[in-house]
């Protein structure tokens, strides 16, 4: 095989098929008070951890392409590829680590947080007992797993970010992040004298290939990076996580950061850790780059590494209460 | 490629160096935390036979329960295995062991190990857990089941045509120490 064509996962039919949802199942989006999201959102989780994004699949097989015939770097790709094929087959989580599961949760005026988040909760219990998700979440110091994926104070997991809109729909994005990347993740603070960076790109793009190299191969390569300039240390990191959410498609709206992002995605690519760290010239599949405000006195670069296992999906909730996967 | 069988003899695996690419095939059993800390604390003589020449597989499975009482593994990708550098070496030498599967490599101990004993560090393509657990042939038993739970228990599993790196091998080599090495070098020249 000289080059590899881009998988093909099943047929929308054919998934729509095994839904949990019933055929034509409908959101009570004017009835507030006994609004139930719980299924679908069982039926996003479904998807996520079993179907690798459209754009993450092609990235793949375009690296895959790009690497010496025969390498490790190829043939590792190769193994990706066939694993995305055989999870979506078999309706099984493409990772065994199902990771920290986040939801951004965006609702028109007069929905319920309280009830969704009860209602999500429920749906990743669910989805633990039929193996979909692994029971990932645990105690901090004595490790007691209580084995449904839920901390017993709503707190902590799963994640679950909220926001009212002015839509009339809801819109549910999950993503599920594993503790491998989760762990190469990094935050600076700029000036870092150490890495002679200082408080511009040219400093951040230091930070980012640092970052990288520190990684190796450990964020199970190549993997997807996040990174927030700017805010402060909370919000800096979690917005470089929600960067995560975007496409690899998709460019960035300022075009001076959209150049930043493709030309450090060529280098970070040069420096040759490859696939899973054997070597090779795939490192990264892609980098988001965002700038926030921030105090006068601090400036950071936060770093959210993305595993190439990049599970992510969006639930619409339409006006008319159809359920609409992405 | 080269084929590997289980049980592996020495001349085998002293015959593998690092950045070898492999398909083995065999038994292989899995732990991870609890079960190092056991094996090197409790030293249990009922895994000597099961691990001799065989192969450790740091992983903590999603399993499914067949209707017939029997387990399938469901996602099936390794796990970081620094985690057990404090306990590998001595694991490695107690149980002759022939090799350990996991993700990320390990340390100058577990290395030390690896020469002595004659074993390899097998890395395994993480997030691959599907494919993974599809060549996995049988389970044949799982011990400590009820005490370690079902990520941490000993998993006696029989793979076909496991697909696997060699990064570390019985003569001290280390690919990660090789790639961080050129990688650093590349990242100084970017920066500077
Ligand atoms: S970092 Fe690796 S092991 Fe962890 S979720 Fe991602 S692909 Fe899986």
């Amino acid at each position: 095989m000289s080059t590899c064509e881009i998988p093909k996962l099943t047929s929308l039919e054919i998934v729509e098929g095994k839904s949990v949802l019933p055929k034509g199942w409908k959101a009570e989006l004017s009835q507030p008070a006994t609004l139930d999201l719980g299924p679908a959102v069982l039926e996003l989780i479904r998807r996520s951890t079993s179907r690798l994004p459209q754009d993450v699949i092609e990235a793949l097989v375009a690296r895959r392409n790009a690497e010496a015939e025969g390498s490790r770097g190829a043939n590792t790709l190769d193994t990706m590829l066939e694993n995305v094929v055989l999870a979506d087959e078999h309706v099984a989580p493409l990772c065994q680590d199902t990771g920290n599961v986040i939801f951004w949760v965006r609702h028109p005026f007069g929905v319920s947080q309280r009830r969704l988040k009860a209602q999500i909760r429920d749906a990743v219990a669910e989805a633990t007992k039929r193996s979909w998700l692994r029971p990932n979440c645990v105690a901090a110091l004595s490790g007691k797993n209580p084995g449904n994926n839920l901390d017993p104070f709503g707190e902590t997991h799963p994640v679950i970010h909220f926001e009212e809109w002015e839509r009339p729909g809801i819109e549910i994005q999950i993503m599920q992040k594993g503790g491998g990347c989760e762990n190469v993740g990094a935050q600076y603070r700029l000036p870092d004298a150490a890495l002679g960076a200082g408080r511009d790109l040219k400093g951040v793009r230091k930070c980012i290939i640092d970052a990288v190299v520190k990684a190796q191969g450990q964020g199970c390569s190549p993997g997807i990076l996040g990174v927030c300039i700017g805010g402060d240390r909370v919000v800096s990191y979690e917005r470089s996580k929600e960067l995560l959410l975007r496409k690899l498609t998709q460019t960035n709206s300022d075009p001076a950061l959209a150049k930043f992002e493709s030309d450090l995605v060529a280098d970070l690519n040069s420096l040759g850790i490859g696939p899973m760290g054997y070597g090779g010239k795939t490192t990264v599949l892609g980098l988001f780059v965002e700038e926030l405000w921030r105090h006068p006195a601090s400036f950071f670069v936060s770093i959210s590494y993305m595993c190439w296992s990049s599970r992510r999906m969006t639930l619409q909730v339409e006006p008319t209460g159809a359920a609409v996967f992405e | 490629m080269i084929h590997l069988s289980t049980p592996i003899t020495e001349t085998a695996i002293r015959a593998l160096k690092v950045g070898d690419e492999i398909l083995l095939s065999g038994k292989v059993i899995l732990s991870r935390d609890i079960g190092h800390k056991f094996m090197v604390e409790q030293k249990p003589e009922w895994l000597k036979p099961i691990l001799e020449d065989a192969v450790i597989y740091h992983c903590g499975p999603v399993v499914a329960k067949n209707p017939d009482g029997t387990w399938c593994f469901v996602s099936s990708g390794p796990t970081t295995s620094i985690r057990e550098e404090p306990y590998q070496a001595e694991v490695l030498e107690t149980y002759r062991v022939r090799g350990v599967i996991g993700k990320g490599g390990m340390g100058k101990k577990t290395s030390g190990g690896l020469q002595k004993v004659g074993a390899c560090y097998f890395h395994a393509t993480g997030g691959a857990g599907a494919l993974l657990a599809e060549r996995v042939k049988r389970v044949v038993d799982v011990k400590m089941l009820e005490e370690f739970g079902s990520p941490e228990a000993f998993w006696i599993i029989e793979v076909e045509d496991f697909p696997l790196v060699v990064t570390m091998d019985s003569h001290g080599g280390s690919l990660h120490d090789e790639v961080l090495a050129t990688s650093q070098a590349r990242a100084q020249a970017l920066m500077s």
